[in-house]
Formats: structure tokens, sequence, C-alpha cells
């Protein structure tokens, strides 16, 4: 069988974890479509009960070729994209009265808020109402996180600089931006906290330290034949999506609100919504269509600006729209996690690590959010592709009087993932070993495949992998003329680094691990899909449709993806954590066959057959002898008043996770991939410039390679990115100064290597039974560009053999230069 | 005199009387006509969301160029045909450049993509078959968060290949009458004495206007007004644009060098800069983005007396001299004279920079320039390094040197510069004394750019790499990027 669990009634399925109930929703399905045709009034036109649910059992399609999964194909709506015809929610013709909003920050970063003069902003031309949390008419709190509130509106402290206090409604979007400056906010200012060193200093904690912890690793750290420790920073990063975040709320009757939001996560947003307003969640609908970019910056940092808008909406009664400009989405909304990391490593002498001890500490901003787990994620990733017989993996969460840090592609994950990458890179250089034959010794194998949080890693496809690299990118041979250049070199170095990327897929919070979709095959034998996953640009729209065009054996055009909205499908996960099509592509097919076995079933009565031989491939429906154009088929069906419409739910199987006894198995699987980069350095100036990449990553069967290149291509460099140029500076008063592109530099076109050589890695499909055997993307590739700054780190090592460079990210020019001059003093 | 602005939309003439002066091209373009298609990603024309195409007639060639619509002014596009993404498919025919983007794949959220088409629609025109290098450096001035660029260079070389095959390349000579129908020399006029926007067509009716009313705003290409108007919010009642001024955009070669007109933009005089020096062509190539700099004039760069311009200490390395005007007065000074302090330059009420003369480089001089930024293309200097040694034989007998970003203006280290005069490049230990002697030229600040020890540091490298390469060492031995051998400049890779 090529996919999910499915045949009714389910079996428990045996697992090394214990007994996990297999997914029942496909009975679940079955019990519902049973319920419809009993109901039905037509007995002869109903089709037999008996024979739908034989139809359902047998109805898993025989691994048949596929048609339209597995194949290339353009971004459902890439010709939209080239002709500027991609409606996003700014381009969305505004509802008659539509006003415009500008939220008002705080002029301190802490303190006490004494007095707000908002008279000369009312007084503004063109201004229709102020907000102020006054005006919330539920609870002002737009947070993501149970462990604690974030106003909506500050009310009588800001706890960080630009912190919302209030908002301008006016008739023009210039009109309100114009007004919100002309507000006096007085603060009785204190010191803000403001980064993680004296958040550290005052014992800041935002939430309790968590630690994984196995065997005595202090004791096997002072016993090991060698030891290496050290410090260093990670920067964040600005998510810095094309399009800043925008709602759009318009009031419907019977106090309903409809809010078009920028979201990752509409059901989030619903809810926040409802919450912020005091209305049942009901009374709430959220819907986006595409965004210009999410990357996490869209999953939780949504909600304020949609729970905004619909105050606004209420208390003008009229539709408001609010679209952040440029460097109020910088410094209003939350960014990457930034780190310090302390590390102890103790090792043999050929560099296989036999205890590890290190300390993270994470600069969460001034409320939860999504700390808690982001936190979580760079522990479980401290490993990265490797073994630790002995760790002490030690988180702590620090409060800072900055903007809540937030989710970003990888969601910690590359945090813990770079200390993993130095504290290999530490154990090669104070060796003088290759840092590529140490990643290789200390890979997870046999009987070395446990993680410090106690899952079996059962994927062994790295050594394979990296091997197979090694030898397209030719390591070896570039190892060696690059040690050439280097000893003739006297100004410019150059460094090569070959990193491994093995990445856990399923949110770590269990519950969310689930999806819906509803699928529609009209009269006329179009179809619909809908599913709680958004657009952010990743392909999800296409992979998913590809999955129904594939079940229903029709073309792909054939099938259209609708707006993600929350009154067609309901309590959705945000589409993060890589899972949007594991998740929706897999709810999208249970609903697909639903409706094909209520056909097949119809079809098979009519013709005194097997519904389980009625197949649908090519545009057609063939039963028995007959065969039929699909749109007749579904014409048929609809004049005998079988349903063409059903939902599809999906759980993810054989995850658990017990947080407080750090047990279980947090993930599904694990996504890998592994690059190759060459850089070359100025050891005057600083300067840099990648010379060569090469990457091979391993994404199952992919349902769309051309889809999934591009995520791989697109995640390394935003994750080039984020390790050299991007570099967020704030103040010591909390002020962020890097607010616009002027000033935080993502990556541009010359940037990127021409020599950028990107493969997909066959290692046979994802061994667990995923929708078409692919594996997630969406995250994955970004942290294949560590191979970057550990190729940095390895040209600064060969000023002076033996130490461990003391490289910081971002690696800009002064951050090389800081570790060259280091390297050269000792 | 005229009281309109005229343009070509879609084959058809726009002509309008009645705007704020401080509308953008972009808020017209989503406000007014409700064409969406052209997106806003930063209101600073740093991401190209917002790119559009200006056609107009150069040198007697229809010559299409890419803006940022958000710090354009509407009355800028005055004469132009106005291209954006919804006009370039040809009934249900994507435009080529479109086609290519299509098929390899290099949309993903789609977002930046329609100013990435308009960028490469440019370049089909451009009439030159481009390579990787000539992509990139076309392009970076759109930012793309989701691709990583690789396919969207495929597509531009996919797709310009140095012929236009479009709809316009056939509508040419349309298009051509058009413009010339709409074309005049007289001084544009909107509004009254307290409101303006006016484009006046000749240098003395400028004169006349800005003696009139000193207090109006000079707009040159507006790649910092637009900022102005976006991010500072200010209010700018009386705008008086400089590109209709016949003579004022001229860049003409001369037998003692270069006199760039003050509204010359920095794509005009790209080409003649690069012919001065390798290096000068290459910081001007990193002066913002092909949008900045075909909208950007050096006049503006230099008027506006930014501390971290780039090309204020390009020029007085260069020995450039300024002139002004006022009424009927006018005056010439060496261009480091007009900086007088943070936000404070040498120009009185009323008074404009009219142009900058550049002369050539001599035989006995030698010339070297860097740009350190954290990003490589369109950035902003954390140091920008010029050098202009004159040597007799391997002895410096002169030095011009001028750093931007050590000093609240563009200044030259006089201190260094008296210390170069007698060191030998054949002896390194003579060069010892200018090296010390730079600590006295700068007490840099520390920014968001980088720290007051780097700047230091890092100049103090860049002059002894100067004097390293002018004293034989390859470039290719010295740089990661900007490599002279060969034919100077370009993004040639280390060997």
């Amino acid at each position: 069988m090529d996919g999910l669990p499915e045949t009714a009634p389910v079996e428990p399925e045996k697992t090394g974890a214990g007994t996990v109930a297999a997914d029942p929703t496909v009975a679940d399905a079955v019990v519902a479509d049973v319920a419809e045709l009993v109901g039905a009034s037509d007995p002869a036109a109903a089709p037999d009960v008996a024979a739908e649910l034989a139809a359902v059992a047998k109805a898993s399609p025989a691994a048949a070729e596929l048609r339209i999964v597995g194949k290339a194909r353009p971004h459902e709506s890439a010709e939209k994209h080239v002709q500027g015809s991609a409606t996003y929610i700014d381009d969305i013709a505004e509802p008659h009265g539509t006003l415009h909003i500008a939220p008002g920050g705080s002029p301190a970063a802490l303190g006490r808020i004494l007095a707000v003069d908002l008279s000369a902003v009312e007084a503004a031309p063109g201004v229709v109402a102020v907000l102020t949390h006054a005006d919330v008419p539920g609870r002002n709190d737009c947070s993501a996180s149970p462990l604690g509130p974030e106003p909506v509106f500050a009310e009588d402290r800001v706890e960080f600089h630009d912190q919302v206090v209030f908002a301008v409604v006016a008739t023009t979007r210039d009109a309100a931006r114009r007004a919100a400056r002309l507000a006096r906010i007085e603060i009785e200012a204190e010191r803000p906290f403001v980064d993680v060193d004296e958040a550290l200093l005052a014992d800041q904690d935002l939430m309790p330290a968590y630690e994984f912890r196995r065997g005595h690793p202090e004791m096997t750290i002072a016993g090991a034949a060698r030891m290496v420790e050290g410090t260093f920073r990670l920067g964040g990063q600005e998510h810095f999506y094309l399009e800043p975040q925008i709602a759009l709320a318009s009031p419907r009757e019977g106090g309903e609100m409809h809010v078009f939001s920028s979201t990752q996560g509409p059901s989030e947003v619903q809810h926040i919504v409802a919450r912020v307003l005091g209305v049942p969640d009901a009374a709430v609908v959220a819907e986006v269509r595409r965004m210009g970019g999410g990357f996490g910056g869209k999953e939780s940092q949504a909600s304020q600006w949609a729970a905004i808008a619909a105050v606004a909406a209420v208390k003008t009664g009229r539709p408001c729209k609010v679209r952040l400009d440029r460097d109020a989405d910088f410094t209003m909304t939350g960014k990457r996690h930034d780190f310090r990391f302390g590390y102890k490593v103790g090792f043999s002498e050929d560099g296989v690590i036999d205890a590890v001890d290190t300390e993270l500490a994470g600069r969460c901003g001034f409320s939860p959010d999504l700390s808690l787990p982001v936190n979580d994620r760079a522990m479980f990733h401290t490993d990265n592709a490797y073994y630790y017989p002995h760790a002490r993996i030690h988180s702590r969460r620090l409060k800072t009087n900055t903007v809540s840090n937030t989710a970003f592609r990888g969601f910690g994950g590359p945090q813990g993932m770079v200390l993993a990458e130095r504290m290999l890179d530490a154990v090669a250089y104070s060796l003088g070993l290759d840092p590529f034959d140490v990643r290789m010794r200390n890979l997870y194998g046999e009987g070395r495949d446990i993680t410090p949080y106690g899952m079996k890693v059962d994927d062994d496809s790295l050594p394979k992998l990296m091997t197979q690299l090694a030898k397209t990118a030719d390591y070896a041979g570039r190892r060696a003329a690059i040690s050439e250049f280097n000893a003739s070199s006297r100004i410019l170095k150059k460094g090569l680094a070959l990193t491994p990327v093995k990445f856990g897929i399923s949110f770590t919070l269990t519950h969310m691990n689930q999806a819906g979709a509803l699928v529609h095959v009209y009269s006329d034998g179009s179809i619909t899909v809908n599913h709680g996953g958004t657009e952010m640009g990743q392909g999800l729209y296409v992979k998913v449709a590809q999955v129904v065009a594939e079940e229903f054996g029709v073309d792909f055009e054939r099938v259209r993806v609708t707006s993600t909205v929350t009154d067609k499908v309901p309590n959705t996960a945000p589409t993060a954590a890589s899972s949007g099509t594991d998740l929706n592509g897999a709810a999208a097919r249970v609903a697909a066959r639903a409706i094909k076995n209520r056909i097949a079933a119809y079809l098979a009565k009519s013709q005194g057959i097997d519904p389980a031989t009625v197949t649908f491939h090519d545009n057609r429906v063939t039963a028995g002898a007959k065969s039929l154009p699909f749109a007749e088929v579904a014409r048929t069906a609809y004049m005998n008043r079988i349903s063409l419409s059903s939902t599809g739910h999906y759980r993810t199987p054989r995850i658990s996770w017990d947080r407080p006894k750090v047990r279980g198995r947090p993930f599904f699987y694990f996504s890998c991939g592994a690059a190759c980069s060459e850089v070359t350095i100025d050891t005057m100036t600083g300067e840099m410039v990648v010379d060569r990449v090469d990457i091979l990553h391993d994404v199952g069967n992919s349902i769309n390679p051309a889809i999934d290149i591009g995520q791989i291509e697109g995640g390394f460099v935003q994750g080039m990115g984020w390790l050299t140029t991007e570099e967020l500076v704030f103040d010591a008063d909390g002020r962020l100064r890097t607010h616009a592109p002027s000033t935080y530099k993502i990556p541009t076109a010359s940037d990127v290597p021409a020599d950028f050589n990107v493969a997909l890695f066959d290692g046979g499909g994802n061994r667990e039974e995923t929708i078409y055997r692919s594996k997630a993307v969406g995250e994955p590739p970004l942290m294949l560009a560590i191979s970057v700054w550990c190729a940095i780190a390895n040209a600064i090592a060969t000023i002076r053999p033996g130490r461990v460079p003391d490289l910081d990210a971002p690696a800009t020019p002064e951050a090389i230069m800081r570790a060259v001059k280091a390297q050269r003093q000792g | 005199m005229r009281d309109t602005i005229r343009f070509l939309r879609a084959g058809k003439v726009v002509e309008i009387a009645d705007f704020a002066p401080m509308t953008t091209l972009l808020d017209y373009l989503r406000l007014s006509e409700r064409a969406s298609g052209t997106k806003e990603g930063c209101g600073e024309g740093d991401c190209g969301a917002c790119t559009v195409a200006l056609g107009r007639v150069r040198d007697g060639v229809l010559t299409y160029e890419p803006v940022n619509a958000c710090i354009l002014l509407l009355g800028q596009v005055d004469g132009a045909d106005v291209v954006t993404v919804e006009d370039l498919a040809d009934g249900t025919a994507l435009h080529p450049v479109q086609q290519a983007m299509v098929d390899t794949h290099a949309s993903q959220c789609g977002f930046c993509t329609p100013g990435f088409v308009m960028s490469l629609f440019t370049l089909h025109h451009a009439g030159f078959a481009p390579g990787r290098a000539d992509v990139t450096e076309w392009i970076a001035g759109n930012l793309c968060r989701c691709t990583g660029y690789r396919p969207i260079i495929d597509a531009a070389l996919a797709s310009c290949t140095g012929t236009a095959s479009d709809r316009f390349a056939r509508e040419e000579e349309n298009t051509r009458a058009l413009l010339d129908f709409i074309s005049d020399e007289r001084d544009v006029f909107l509004g009254d004495d307290d409101s303006f926007f006016a484009a006046p067509a000749s240098i003395d009716a400028l004169a006349a206007l800005y003696a009139r009313h000193p207090d109006a705003t000079l707009v040159g290409g507006a790649t910092d007004v637009g900022l102005w108007i976006n991010k500072q919010l200010r209010t700018l009642p009386k705008i008086i644009w400089l590109g209709r001024v016949t003579g004022l955009d001229r860049v003409e070669v001369g037998e003692s060098g270069v006199l760039i007109g003050a509204a010359a933009t920095f794509a005009t005089a790209e080409a003649v800069m690069a012919r001065l020096d390798p290096d000068v062509g290459e910081v001007w190539r990193r002066i913002g983005s092909k949008q900045v700099r075909s909208s950007g004039t050096v006049g503006g760069n230099i008027a506006n007396g930014s501390p971290i311009g780039d090309t204020p200490p390009l020029l007085i390395a260069l020995g450039a001299t300024l002139e002004l005007r006022k009424g009927d007065d006018a005056r010439v000074m060496p261009l480091e004279d007009y900086f007088l302090g943070y936000g404070k330059q040498d120009r009185g009420k009323g008074e404009f920079v009219s142009g900058v003369f550049v002369p050539w480089l001599e035989d006995a001089h030698a010339f070297r320039a860097y740009k350190i930024s954290k990003r490589f293309d369109q950035d902003i200097s954390s140091v920008l390094a010029a050098f202009r040694l004159t040597l007799e034989g391997s002895v410096i007998v002169e030095a011009r040197v001028a750093f931007g970003g050590m000093a609240a203006t563009p200044k030259r280290a006089t201190a260094t510069e008296a210390a170069l005069v007698g060191a030998d490049l054949g002896r390194a230990v003579t060069w010892a004394p200018a090296l010390a002697a730079l600590a006295q030229d700068f007490q840099p600040i520390s920014d968001m750019r980088a720290s007051a020890a780097y700047r230091q540091e890092t100049a103090k490298a860049l002059l002894g790499k100067a004097l390293a390469e002018v004293a034989g060492s390859p470039t290719t031995r010295t740089r990661v990027r900007g490599i002279r051998e060969g034919q100077g400049g370009g993004y040639g890779r280390v060997a």
C-alpha cells in the first residue's frame, strides 16, 4: 500500500514505542456516508450500503502508474503571478466605505504609561476613529500562547519599543499614517533588558528552563581524552516576506465578522478575533487565498492586525483595512530567536564524541508567543545528525524588552543545528582533522541511534547521502586545491564545508498534527478542493490539487483549489512545521476517496460488478465493460442523488510526546539532506564570496520535483542570508535600528553562486506512510546553509591551525574580521 | 506653459491636470487606476516589487528603463511611456519574459514577481545579450525571499537575448509617434503659488522659478525625496522637478574631463564613469540598483550632502569641482568644500547645483576605490575609500584620499595625504606613516552598519591594500570581487 491506512475497521498498529491507534478517520468518513445514505428518501437511487462499505474497504488503488503526482508542474498561480493578476489582500476591490488603519507605537521600550494624548490625532484630517484598549469589546489579548496574554493595545505598561498603544482609523491610509505621528505618549521609562546577556545577568527567565539529559555528561567530559569548550552568538532573522502584514475586516449582519488576513493560521486568526470581539468562534470567518510570503512570520503574528481591523470594524460599522508599512512590520512583529550558546564536548583522539554539555540561551522578547516550542525545537536539533552518548542540553528562555520572537522557518531547529555544527567543527579543529571526517564518524548509526530525547533514529540515509555528495562535489579534490591556494595566498583564504541536515517532521505539540479537507465534485465534472493549509508560495495548493487529480484520474486543470477559509474547514493547524502537504494532502485524499467510493459503489451496483474493479483514469471511469467520461459519471451520479461532496480528516500516526517526562516519539520521521559550500574571504576587510554550492536533499518520492527544488534553493539562500548578511541591530534603548531593506540586507541575486548544483537524493521514498511516500520540504533546506557559515569558519581556521575560530553569526564582514583577528592573535 | 502632465499608458495618451504634487506613481497606479499588479513591498525603493518601466526616446533610441514606482513622483512620468506588468501579455499569450518565468518556476509567493518581470522586460529591450553577471547586476534592485534567484536568472538568460521580440518591439513606431506627439519644450506648472508641481524646460526658467520659490523642493530622481514623503511623511507642497530642464541632464565628454549635468542620472553617466577607471565603474554599478540609477541623479546625490553617499568621496578623490547657480550667478568650488558639516552644505537660499566636472586621470595617476558593505549589491557603504596617487617612478608625489562613512560628511584624509607624499611603493616600510595618519583624519562612529573600530581598521586596511595593488599585487590576490585584471571590474571570481 502506498499511503495511509485505508481499511475499515481499523486494526491497532504495533510500533516499537508501544501501541498507537492507527488513523480511524477513514472509518469515520464511512460512518458519515452511511448516515447520509440511510437518510436518503429514495431507496432505489441510494446505493447499497454494504456495497459501498466493501468498496471503501477495497478501493485502495493498486500501485498504478502515477500520472499527475510526481511530475514537475508550475505553481498553480504562476501565470497569474507573472501578469500581476494574482490577488493579494491589498489587491481585493475594497468594499464601499472601507477605512484604513495605522497603528501607533510606544516611544519607549519599558515603563508605565503615564498619559496618552490622542487629541491631535483625533483632530487630524480624515480621521474617523482612534482605538485604544478601551475599545476592545472582548478580551484585550491576541496571544497565541496559553502561557500568557499579549495585549492587542498596551494598557498600563509598555514592554517593547513601538508596541502598539493605539490605532488610527481614517478615510485614507495616508491620512491614518500621518495622524498616527501626532500622538503624545508619556512613559515613565525604565531601563530595558535588550539582549540575551543582559537578561541572563538579571535572571530574566520568561518561562522555566528545560533540559534533556542522558547518562553522565559532566563526568564523561571530565574523563574524556580530549575536551573543547566555547561560547558564541547566533543572531535572529527578520522574515522579510515581501507582502507586509495585512488584514481587511468587514462587519456582517448579526454581529458576524469576515476577516481577510494574510495568515498561515486562519483558524487562529478566527479564534483570536472572536476572543477580542467577545463573540463565539462561529461568528467570525477568516479567509486567505494566498500570502506574499510567510516563513513563519504570519503564523502567530498575523492575529494582532486582524484583531485591530475587526475592532475598528465594530467601532465604525465599516470595513477596515490595516496594512503595515515595512518599518512597522519590522518593529512591531516578531523575528527568529537569537541565541547565546555555550558548549563543552568530550571526545576521543580520533574525534568521536563521548559527551556534550550545552547551554542554549534564547531571546524570547517580551511575551511567550511561540517561544516554548521554538526553544524546545532548538533542543531537539542540538544533536543534528550526530550521536551523543552522554548529553546535557539545557535551555533557558530569556525575557527581553524587545518584540516577541516567533516562528521562523525551522522554528528553533536551525539554531540548535548551528550549535551542533560548531561543536563538530571545534572537535575537528582542535584535533587538526578534516571536519568532514569528524562529521562522518559521529553520525547516527546502528547501535548509536537514540537521540538525547530518547527517540530512535531509524532513518539511516545520511551516511550514504553524505558520501554520495562528497563524491559528486569532489570534496577531497577541492580540499587539496584549497589547501594549496591558501598556502600561497596571504590576503584571500578559501574554506570548504560539507554539513548534514536531519530535521524532525511533526509539530511537537501532538494535537496540532491534524488536518481537514473538503472536496466537491460538481455535476459538470469540475472539482474543487479546499483544505486547512494556506498558500504562501511554497506550492501547497498545486501539490494538493495534484493529489486530488491523481485520485480522480482526471487532468490537473479540472481541479481548482479555493481560498482557505474557516467556514469550509474548521479547527485547522497553522501551515507550519513543513507539514502542509503531509497533513492537507492526506486529508484531501481521504475526502476524494470517499467520493470516489460512492461513485464506484453506485456504478458497480448498476453494472452488477465488484466496486473494487471500478477504475478512474484518463478522465474516464471504467466499470466493467462500460467506460464513461468523468464529467458524464459526475452528472449521472448527481441525477441519481449520490453525494459528490466529502470532508476528509487526517491525523499523523505514531507520534507522541510527553514533555515533562522527556519521553516519546515527537517526530513521525526525519527529512535529511546535505550541502557542500566553498567560500573565499578577504582577511583584510572581512568581505566574503560564496564560490560554489552543491546540495543533495532527500524529499522522499517527490510530489512535484520543480516545487521541491524551489523550496530547497530558496530555503538555502534564505538560510545563507541569516548566517551572513542579515543583521538585526538593537540599540541600548531597545530600538531596532535595522528596520527596512535599506539597513537589513537579505541576499540579492549576485550573492548566489553561479556554481549552484542541487539534486534530489534517491532514498527509495519515505519509510513512513506519508502521502505518496513524500517528505516534508518547507523548512529543512534552510539549514543546508550552515555549510556556508562552516566554510567561512574553515577559511578562518587556516590562519592558525589547531584553533577553533571565534566566528559568530551572522558572518558579516565585521564579524569575519573579528574572528580573523582573534585567530591571528591566538 | 503647460498645466498638465502627459504620458502614455497601454498605447493611449493620458493627460492629468490635477494631482497632489507629492503623489507617487505607485499610488496613482494602485489607488487611481486601481491597477493592482504593481506591488508595494517597502516604500523606499529597496525591494523592487513596485518596478515599472518608463519608455523614453534617448539619443534617438526608444529606451525602457526600470524605476521604483513607490518613490517616483507621478509628475516625473511626464513624456514617458509608462509600462506596468498588466500591459505585457499579448492577448492570451504571455510576454516572452513572463513565459520564461513560468517555465523556469521563477515565482513562488508571487509578490515580488511583477517587479522582476518588469526589470526583465527592460533587459529584454536593452539591446544586448546579457551574461549571468549582467543579469544579477540588472536585478540587484529586486528582492525575492522565496526562490533563491536561480530560476529568475535562468528566465532572464532564456528570454533576454539581445533582440526584443514582443509587441512593444512591433509597435515601436506607433509608440515613438505618440511620444513625439506629447513631447514639447514648454515649462510645466500645475497648481498655484502655495502648492505646485513644476517642471521647467530651461535652466533659466529653473533659475527664475527657484529664485521666486527658494522654499521649493528640487527633485532630481526623487530616490531620496521619495523617502522623505513615504517614510518621514514630510509635507512638500512645492516641487520643482529637474527632469525637463534642457541640457541639465547632459554628460559632456571633453578634452580635460567629463561634465555631468546635475540632472543626469547615474545610468546616463555610467559608461563614461567606467572609462575613468575600472574601480569607478565598479563602485558606480554598486550604487543603489538599476532602478535607483535610472532615476537618481548625480547632482542630487551630491546636493543632499549625505555622509553615506557613494559618489562624493569617489569624485573628491578624482579631483572634481562643483558648479552652482543662483538666478544668473554661477560659481565653482572643489567638491570637498561643498560639505560643511552633517546635513550642512555650502548652498545658499535659491542656489542649486548645476553640474559637476570630473577631470580625466593622467598617466602619472594610479586610482583605486573600494566599497565595503554588508551585502555586495545595493547596500549603503560602511566604508567607501577612494585614492588617487600621483607617482614619479615608484614614489608618491601627491595623493588625494577621500572616504565616505568615516565622518559626518564625505571627507578628504588630509593628514594621510600629506604622509603619503614621499612614500615609496617599492618599500612598504615607507607606508607606515600614512597608515598611522588615518587615525588623525577620522574618528568614525558606530551604527547599524559597522562599529567605529571596524571602520577605522578597515580604512587602514584599504589604504594598505591600495598601496599593495598599485605596487603590483594583482587584484586576483587581493579581492574577492571586482577584479581589475582582464578588462576591469565585473564580478569575476578568484581564479
